[in-house]
This record gives structure tokens, C-alpha cells and sequence, in this order.
């Protein structure tokens, strides 16, 4: 998230699309309720009419896959209507910057395209002799940012999004008018979002579609505002931040390519530059970030003569995402694999692949708390699947390590919020078993006897730095980083001794003299202790807007509202008084409130002249300015309607049916509509979470939810002569021979309108499987191995199914 | 005045204890001093579950977690928990929960029970084999890679950040570029 969970009862307009707070993120609630109570206006989008749609002042329909249809549609009503917050959008986006004059887009493409790759030189902005991107601010002319976002969005009529989404004219233009009345400066509106809206072939472009409309009404930065990602397990947030990624190594940074021969070009590669002295350019600083992180990876062995250990770092080749991870594994490229507490035979698209990928496997090691269905892959006979293959078949050895549970182990995780915090054993964990940090240090060690004797490049594994051992409080002062020797700042009027903790990132150096695991988190583990353990929450009358900065700490630099110099004027005043985030009190020099987005001074000065120190507000991007126009994605600068692989219906918007920058794996494994007509998408519940092995073990939950369901709108229940509890089968090109699981007949689902043809959509949970207290049939048999142009993120949410009554449910 | 839950707990018999104690919560420790349940030890702890991150208050005696409820003091959930969060204790207790080492061998039908030592052991043998097996020092075209393709690392999203950072470390390590968990998915 840009802000965090309290900041939401801060807002005059709460737009839930593409998630189910009341359902998925329960507590959270209770600030969207507070947000209502103070009078803002809450609107629900979804396919289906949630528990988040019944407390909401508008709930408005949306065909799965349509995001950017309808919010594009929302865009172009704000800019033709202009409700925008002007000031804003000339100071903190990049709507005065010129864009290449060759840049153009046509008929769903964008210049560039060939061989399902688009080469983006044309999409780059327009630079003067020193390198500098030029700007016109009056916004006129026709290759600025804002005339091109003003072209692009003006085929996204109310009437034509009304065809391609199936929601009423008059629904979105209610919607629109809602949320875009916060152009006010003085007024927020925040967008909650979540699998909704990733789980798509698009799903990047559907974030970028609500960045655009926040910007255009200045509500990043705000109290109140932003894009809130409501992430969906306890510590996605910092496993994402420690990067278990293939692309990225801890803190965001670059996983390196083999084209990156040596440190030096692998930090001229990824650092990026500005010529602009008033860009900060944060990312700058990448080779400090990398250089400490290689110190903290390899210590003492990390030296300037040998790049500091870089060639270490295993080199990328290919994408290796999840779906790439498991082509490989099916295909027997993939020999071994560790799971750390993941279980793909339910959670991963395509479980029928999926699972016969792990059949291929020589060896097969998991660390879990309960025994799921990717630990018994090799047994799933058992379980009444027809097609499952014989486990005398199976050659793979299966190693179930028992894990501690978070109650059982001192250490921390990050809500969505970015907080980190801090929790404590309670007890030991039960019988043999380890805390997951415990399991891994005996690994490496074992590892490091072997390697001491012979084996193939030894050295990453032997000189590996683990002083931590099995210290989680030591692992914390690792990932915060040291001064490895003394060290003399007097610029900065600061000196610091070996072994000292690195106050903050701004300390650490290119040089080896300070190690850090993760920048991000440098600040989090000081001299001053452990502030990620802090538990002082603060008083309404001192901190109105709920920012809590004394309960535990969140990256960056315990910064609760990120982007925050943009909640402010030119001047250093808050656009919204009554809610100031931050603002520059002129006697003091500083910014008062929140930790500022950088400290230095206003744009202007008291007297109204430019100030030379000032910085742009948008430090993490390399020209200082938010991006409505987004020339580094992989599928276009700007957002663009397609369907998703599998759709009903043609694409309304141009002749491009589909992202054509996607890569689809088994192309005949995907669906059509004379087959499967329906249109299905996935979701959850409140009372089981993801591929269900916490909840599914738990009579108390199991009791709750014992069963999977498929929901289906009473009009589609009339066509197929299903009733409310039949046992009915679900198929797709990927399980032509279907799931069985039971029908929920409801109202939450009514069938689309689109421009008069009317298509249906279902949604199952995906919780359940064949492993644990209460089983069932696992909705991902049906879903397909295609992902996002820029993430690979499965298309989870929108593919094409049918159902037909009758089977049998054998659980 | 409001009646919250920590009103509430100050107003009864117990609270004013509590009440005379001073309710101070400035760390775990000092909340258990405070608190003086009659049996048991007082931990505080995130959720496990969803990214809200509730805080939860923990009661173990004799070993054993014998009640977890919301904290009252966490700022974002006020005391409150979900389905899920008031079902922790289940976590903690469940006779489901795995508590020795499983190891299912080759085209075997059943599990056997391993000791830890045996099992790391196995692993890293397993581990050094394929990685020297698949190792690639140099690709097709000349370059430094120094990767394996033939091991996968996965999960996971429930970790914590300390146990990330470390999986995070020791794949790289290992030359594993399949690295992958659910913030993927």
C-alpha cells in the first residue's frame, strides 16, 4: 500500500474493485465504517455483489476482465469534465513531459509490436541538449503526456464500456461522478484492490489504469488517498521486500542477466540516471544498495578485488516464474525443488499439470505444519480422482519437515501496510518440530560440510555468511546492516565505529564499509534497538490522521504515507488542511508530521521564487514525476482494453483480441466459447484462507465452510435446471472432464448485459483439495497457464468454463 | 463515555486490579507482569493469516497455548479478530499438526518416520547432487552465469521477514534462479 490501514478511515471516497475487504481483509473494515461515519461515500465494483457490495453506498456491476474498460471509461469522464486537480497533475506527473513525436497507437497497439515483443525506443521522451526531459507546462502541446492521455482515453466512452463491461450508462457515470468529485484538493479518495484486479493477462495495466485516475485527482501523497493493495498473506509483504523472486534480489533490486559481465555494468545497467538536478533519482543509490548487500551476503569473502563477490550471484536467462517454474518441471528440467510453506497442488493455475510436474520430480523437500496436497501429490489417488496416476508410479522422494507456527518463534513480518512488527513465542513448537530458520541453517551447514570436501563451484555456499546461525534477533541486525569499520562523516557531523548498527540508508556506501540485507529495511534494527517491537500507539488528538509512527516501524525510514511531499503545494502547504500529512514550517526548516518524502525544502520559497534545493516529490522514479504515461511496461505506456485469453465475446475496443505481448504456454489447452460459453472466476471466503491447509485442518473453521461451492446466478440455475445444493460439474479446457462440487444459486450473480447479448459468470473458491480435516474439488483444475505481459501473475480471475448438472462428489 | 473493550476490562473487578496496576503496555514482559492472569504467560503476536496484520495476545500455561484473543492495544484491530485469527488456538492445539519427519521414498505408498539428522543429511546430499549435476558455469555464448536450473526454491508468504531474508540468501547462494512463492500468484 501507499498509506496504511488506519489511513483509510481518512478518506471521502473508498472505491473497492478487484477485492472484498468486508470478506478477505475483515478487520480492515472497521476503517472503511469509520470513513462512512465521518460521510464518505463507499463504492463496490465486482462481477458479483460481495459482502464489501451490501455495506456499500453504490455497487456497480463489472464483467471479469473489464477493469480497464471501466475505469478508463472513468478516466475520460474526469478529463473531459475536467475533474482533475490541475495544480497537481502540472506539479507531481508527467503530463507536461514530450514524448518522441514517432510514438503512436492503433488499432489496440502500440508503435513498435513485432514478434509478440514491442521494441519501446518510441516511447521515450523528448530531451533537451543536456538531458533533460522537456516539458510543456500549459499542457497544449499535441506530444505532451497529457494531450496523448487525452486522445488514448477518449475512445473510453461511458456507452462503449458500458458494452464491453455489462454495468449500466448510468451506473459508471454515478460512480465516476462519486469518486471524481475528489479532485477537490482539499478531498481523497483511496482504492482498495487485490487479486481482482491482478489475476489477469492485463493485470498490471488494471493497476495502471487506477494510478492514472488517482493522479488526475491528485489523491497519492494525501491522507486518505492512494492505491492500496490489499495483500493477501500475513508476510507477503516482506517476502516480496526480501525478494523469494526470481527477477529481483532483496530490495527491489535487480536480479543480475548474463549480459551484466561485472559489478560495474551491472550497476551501470540498473542505476538509473537523471541529468535533472531537481530529480533526487533515488534508485541512484543502487550501487551502495548492492555493494552492502553483497557484504552482508558474503562478508569478509566480498572484497573490491573480486567485485565484492559478484559473480556469486547466479545470472538470469529466462523467465523462471511460476508458470515458467512449472513448465520446466513438467518438461524434467527441474530435478528438485524446496516449498517452504506453499502448496502449488491448490494454490497454483492448472493443478492437474501442476501436480504431474511434481511427479517428475527426483526429490521433493517441504517445511510445513500440516501434511497438504503438494507433501501427497504421490497419493491423490486416494482421494477419488479418476485420471490420477498410480503412486507405485512415482519415483519422487518426499521430504515433510515439521515447522514452528507463528506463535512458536520470535521474529517479524509486514502487513500491507509496510508496518513490520514484531510477535514472540508463546510455546515450543509441537513434538520435532523447527522454526523454518532453524531447518535452513542446518541445511547450510550441512551443505558447507559437503562443499568442503569437493563439488562444483563451492565457493557462494562455503563462504555464505551465517554469523546469525539460528538468531532471528541477529538475522534482523543483518537485514538492518553494520559499519564494518570506523567510519568518519563530516559532512553529515556523524562518526560511527565498527560493528555500530547503520542508523538509516542514507549511511550506507559503494565502498564495502557498510553491509545491509536489505536496504529497505535499514532503520529497522539501530543503535536505538529494535523498532520493528515498539508498541505505543498514539492518541487521536495528537496524531488525528492515525499514522501511529511509534508502533512498531515501517519502510521506508518508518515513512507511514509514502509519496507524502505530493500531499502539499508548491509552497510546502497541505492541500488538505484539515488532514495534513506533512507540512514545511518555514521557522524551523523542516517538514513537520510524517517523515517527508525526502527533506528537502519546498519548491518555492517564502518570497515565491524557486528554491535550488527543492527536489521533485516522486524520488523513486528517475525524473521525479509519477507517470501517467509509462514507457518501461512491457505491454504499452498507457493502459488498453483487451479480453482476456479465454472471452466470450470479441474485443469492442479494436481488432486486438487479446495482450499481444503475453506468452501462451499450451495453446490447446485454451478454451472457446463454443464449449465453454460461461465465464468463470475464482475467489475466497472469509473463513478459509488460500489452498486451505490453516483453515481446512480446523474443526472450528471446517465447520464453517466444510464444502466448496460453485456460485451461480438464478437466471444461468433456470437454464441448466440446477437448484440451490445440486451436486454439479464444472468443466474447462484444462479438466474437460470437470470438478463436481455443489451449486450456491444466488442473487449476487446476475447474467450481462453486453450491448444487448447476454453472457453469464460463476465464481468458485479455490480453498479446497485433497489433503486435510474437510476436503473437496480444487477450482484451479480449471484455470489456465497464462500470465500477466509484465508479471506472469496466472489469469485466475476470468477464463471460460460450463457447467452442467449432476457427478459426483467423492470427498 | 464510549464503552470499549479495554473500559470494559478497567470497570469490572478484574480491571480495577488491573486499573490499579497502571495498564501499561510498553512491551510484552511488562504487559504480562501487569496483567496477572491467574495461571499462564502472556505473549503478544501478529496473525498469521491475511495482510491486515491484527495483533493477538496469546495465553500459555504449563506448555501449552490455552487461549489466544485479539490485543485491545493494537491501533489497526482494536481487540477485534476475524473467523480465522479466533481459530489460532486450533493452530497452536491441533493433534494435525505435523511433529516428526516424514520422508516417503521412491515409489513408495506410505510415509516413514525419519530423525532430523538423517533427513538434513539426505537433503543436502540431494541438494549437491543436482546442483552439481545442472550447474552452469558458462552459457551458449561465453558468459558467467554461475546457475543451476535444476533446482526450484519456493514459499513462502508466511515466513518471517528474518526466515525470507535467509531463504532469500541461501538460494542465491546455492546458483538457484527458479526462485518463486505466492506473491507471484
Amino acid at each position: 500500500m501507499t498509506q496504511h490501514w488506519i489511513d483509510i478511515g481518512n478518506s471521502d471516497c473508498v472505491m473497492i474493485i478487484g477485492s472484498n475487504a468486508a470478506e478477505n481483509h475483515p478487520v480492515s473494515f472497521k476503517w472503511v465504517t469509520k470513513a462512512m461515519e465521518n460521510g464518505a461515500k463507499l463504492i463496490s465494483v465486482d462481477p458479483r455483489f460481495t459482502r464489501s457490495s451490501s455495506l456499500a453506498d453504490i455497487y456497480s456491476p463489472l464483467r471479469s476482465g473489464t477493469d480497464i474498460a471501466y475505469i478508463g471509461a472513468i478516466i475520460n469522464y474526469a478529463l473531459e469534465n475536467d475533474m482533475i486537480q490541475r495544480d497537481y497533475v502540472v506539479a507531481h506527473t508527467n503530463a507536461s513531459f514530450l514524448v518522441d513525436p514517432e510514438f503512436g497507437f492503433h488499432d489496440g497497439v502500440f508503435v513498435g509490436l513485432a514478434d509478440n515483443k514491442y521494441d519501446k525506443s518510441h516511447w521515450a521522451y523528448q530531451k533537451d541538449a543536456g538531458g533533460v526531459v522537456m516539458k510543456d507546462p500549459t499542457l497544449t502541446d499535441p506530444n505532451c503526456v497529457y494531450q496523448l492521455l487525452r486522445k488514448h482515453f477518449s475512445r473510453y466512452t461511458l456507452e462503449e464500456a458500458s458494452k464491453i463491461t455489462g454495468a449500466p450508462v448510468a451506473k459508471i457515470k454515478e460512480v465516476a461522478d462519486t469518486f471524481c468529485a475528489t479532485c477537490a484538493p482539499d478531498k481523497s479518495a483511496t482504492i482498495m484492490y487485490a487479486m481482482g484486479t491482478t489475476q489477469h493477462t492485463h493485470g498490471t495495466q488494471n493497476i495502471r489504469s487506477y494510478v492514472i485516475l488517482q493522479l488526475l485527482l491528485g489523491n497519492i501523497g494525501v491522507a486518505g488517498g492512494g492505491i492500496n493493495a490489499l495483500r493477501g498473506e500475513s508476510n507477503v509483504q516482506g517476502s516480496t521486500d526480501h525478494c523469494i523472486l526470481f527477477h529481483i534480489i532483496p530490495g527491489y533490486l535487480k536480479c543480475p542477466t548474463a549480459d551484466n559481465t561485472d559489478l560495474a555494468t551491472y550497476l551501470d545497467t540498473w542505476t538509473p540516471k537523471s541529468s535533472d538536478p531537481r530529480s533526487a533519482n533515488w534508485w541512484g543509490n543502487t550501487p551502495k544498495y548492492t555493494v552492502s548487500l553483497l557484504k552482508a551476503f558474503w562478508g569478509e569473502h566480498a572484497t573490491p578485488e573480486n567485485d565484492f563477490a559478484y559473480q556469486y550471484l547466479p545470472k538470469r536467462g529466462a523467465n523462471y516464474s511460476h508458470i515458467a517454474l512449472f513448465e520446466a518441471m513438467h518438461n524434467g528440467v527441474i530435478k528438485g525443488m524446496i516449498a517452504l510453506g506453499q502448496n502449488p497442488a491448490v494454490g497454483g493455475p492448472n493443478s492437474r499439470f501442476e501436480r504431474e510436474a511434481l511427479d517428475k520430480l527426483d526429490w521433493l523437500v517441504l517445511v510445513e505444519l500440516w501434511e497438504t496436497e503438494t507433501g501427497t501429490f504421490w497419493n491423490r489417488k486416494v482421494q477419488g480422482q479418476p485420471d490420477s496416476p498410480d503412486p507405485a508410479s512415482i519415483g519422487t522422494e518426499v521430504f515433510m519437515l515439521p515447522a514452528a507456527a507463528s506463535m512458536e518463534k520470535d521474529g517479524s513480518i509486514s502487513n500491507s501496510g509496510r508496518w513490520a512488527q514484531w510477535r514472540y513465542a508463546a510455546v515450543e513448537p509441537p513434538g520435532e518440530a523447527k522454526s523454518d530458520l532453524d531447518i535452513l541453517t542446518e541445511i547450510q551447514a550441512e551443505l558447507k560440510k559437503l562443499y568442503a570436501q569437493d563439488g562444483v563451484f563451492p565457493e557462494p555456499i562455503t563462504q555464505l555468511n551465517w554469523d546469525h546461525g539460528t538468531d532471528p534477533y541477529a538475522v534482523a541486525r543483518d537485514i538492518n546492516g553494520y559499519f564494518l569499520r570506523d567510519v568518519d562523516l563530516p559532512d553529515k557531523g556523524k562518526s560511527f565505529k565498527k560493528g555500530d548498527l547503520v542508523p538509516s540508508f542514507a549511511f550506507l556506501m559503494d565502498d564495502g564499509s557498510t553491509s545491509s540485507g536489505n536496504w529497505l529495511y535499514c532503520a529497522s534494527f539501530t543503535g536505538d534497538g529494535n523498532m520493528m517491537a515498539r508498541r505505543e500507539a498514539s492518541n487521536p488528538t495528537d496524531d488525528p490522521i492515525g499514522l501511529n509512527p511509534n508502533w512498531a516501524w515501517c519502510w521506508p525510514v518508518n515513512r507511514r504515507i509514502i509519496y507524502n511531499r505530493a500531499s502539499c503545494n508548491a509552497r510546502g502547504e497541505p492541500w488538505a488542511p484539515q488532514k495534513p500529512v506533512i507540512a514545511y514550517d518555514r521557522a524551523a526548516g523542516k517538514w513537520v508530521g510524517d517523515v517527508p518524502d525526502g527533506g528537502w525544502p519546498p519548491l518555492l520559497k517564502e518570497d515565491g521564487t524557486p528554491d535550488p534545493a527543492a527536489k521533485y516529490s516522486f524520488i523513486m522514479r528517475p525524473e521525479g514525476h509519477a507517470c501517467l504515461f509509462a514507457p518501461g511496461l512491457a505491454d504499452g505506456p498507457f493502459p488498453e482494453h483487451y479480453e482476456p485469453v479465454e472471452s466470450p465475446v470479441g474485443n469492442l475496443m479494436s481488432g486486438q483480441q487479446i495482450n499481444p505481448v503475453i506468452t501462451i504456454w499450451h495453446q490447446e489447452q485454451i478454451g472457446d466459447v463454443s464449449e465453454y460459453p460461461i465465464v468463470a472466476t475464482t475467489y475466497r471466503v472469509t473463513e478459509h484462507w488460500q489452498a486451505g491447509a490453516m483453515t481446512r485442518n480446523l474443526p472450528w473453521l471446517a465447520e464453517l465452510v466444510p464444502e466448496p461451492f460453485v456460485e451461480i446466478s438464478h437466471e444461468l440455475a433456470a437454464e441448466k435446471g440446477i437448484e440451490h445444493g445440486d451436486v454439479v460439474t464444472v468443466t474447462s479446457a484444462r479438466a474437460p472432464n470437470g470438478i463436481t462440487l455443489r451449486a450456491m444459486v444466488t442473487k449476487r450473480l446476475r447474467p450481462f448485459d453486453l450491448g444487448g447479448r447476454t453472457v453469464h459468470q460463476i465464481g468458485l473458491i479455490w480453498h479446497f483439495g485433497y489433503a486435510g480435516y474437510t476436503c473437496g474439488a480444487s477450482a484451479n483444475e480449471l484455470t489456465p497457464h497464462v500470465g500477466d505481459a509484465n508479471t506472469m501473475i496466472p489469469e485466475f480471475k476470468a477464463f471460460l468454463c460450463d457447467v452442467r448438472k449432476g457427478g459426483q462428489i467423492c470427498w | 463515555m464510549k464503552v470499549d473493550r479495554r473500559t470494559f476490562l478497567l470497570s469490572s473487578s478484574v480491571g480495577a486490579f488491573l486499573g490499579f496496576l497502571g495498564f501499561d503496555l510498553g512491551s510484552s514482559a511488562a504487559y504480562a507482569a501487569t496483567a496477572r492472569v491467574k495461571r499462564g504467560k502472556l505473549t503478544t503476536t501478529i496473525c498469521p493469516y491475511c495482510g491486515v496484520g491484527c495483533g493477538a495476545i496469546v495465553t500459555a500455561a504449563g506448555g501449552k497455548v490455552v487461549n489466544v484473543e485479539g490485543d485491545p492495544d493494537h491501533p489497526v484491530n482494536l481487540g477485534t479478530l476475524c473467523a480465522k485469527g479466533s481459530a489460532l488456538y486450533q493452530v497452536a492445539n491441533s493433534d494435525r499438526r505435523l511433529k516428526k519427519v516424514k520422508y516417503r521414498a521412491p515409489n513408495a505408498t506410505s510415509w516413514e518416520e525419519k530423525d532430523w539428522e538423517w533427513a538434513i543429511k539426505r537433503i543436502a546430499e540431494n541438494i549437491k547432487r543436482t546442483r552439481d549435476a545442472t550447474f552452469v558455469h558458462t552459457d551458449a555464448e561465453g558468459r558467467v552465469v554461475n546457475r543451476t536450473e535444476g533446482i526450484a526454491c519456493i514459499g513462502g508468504a508466511a515466513l518471517d521477514n528474518e526466515e525470507c531474508y535467509a531463504y532469500s540468501k541461501l538460494a542465491r547462494a546455492m546458483g538457484v534462479v527458479y526462485i518463486e512463492h505466492q506473491a507471484r500468484i
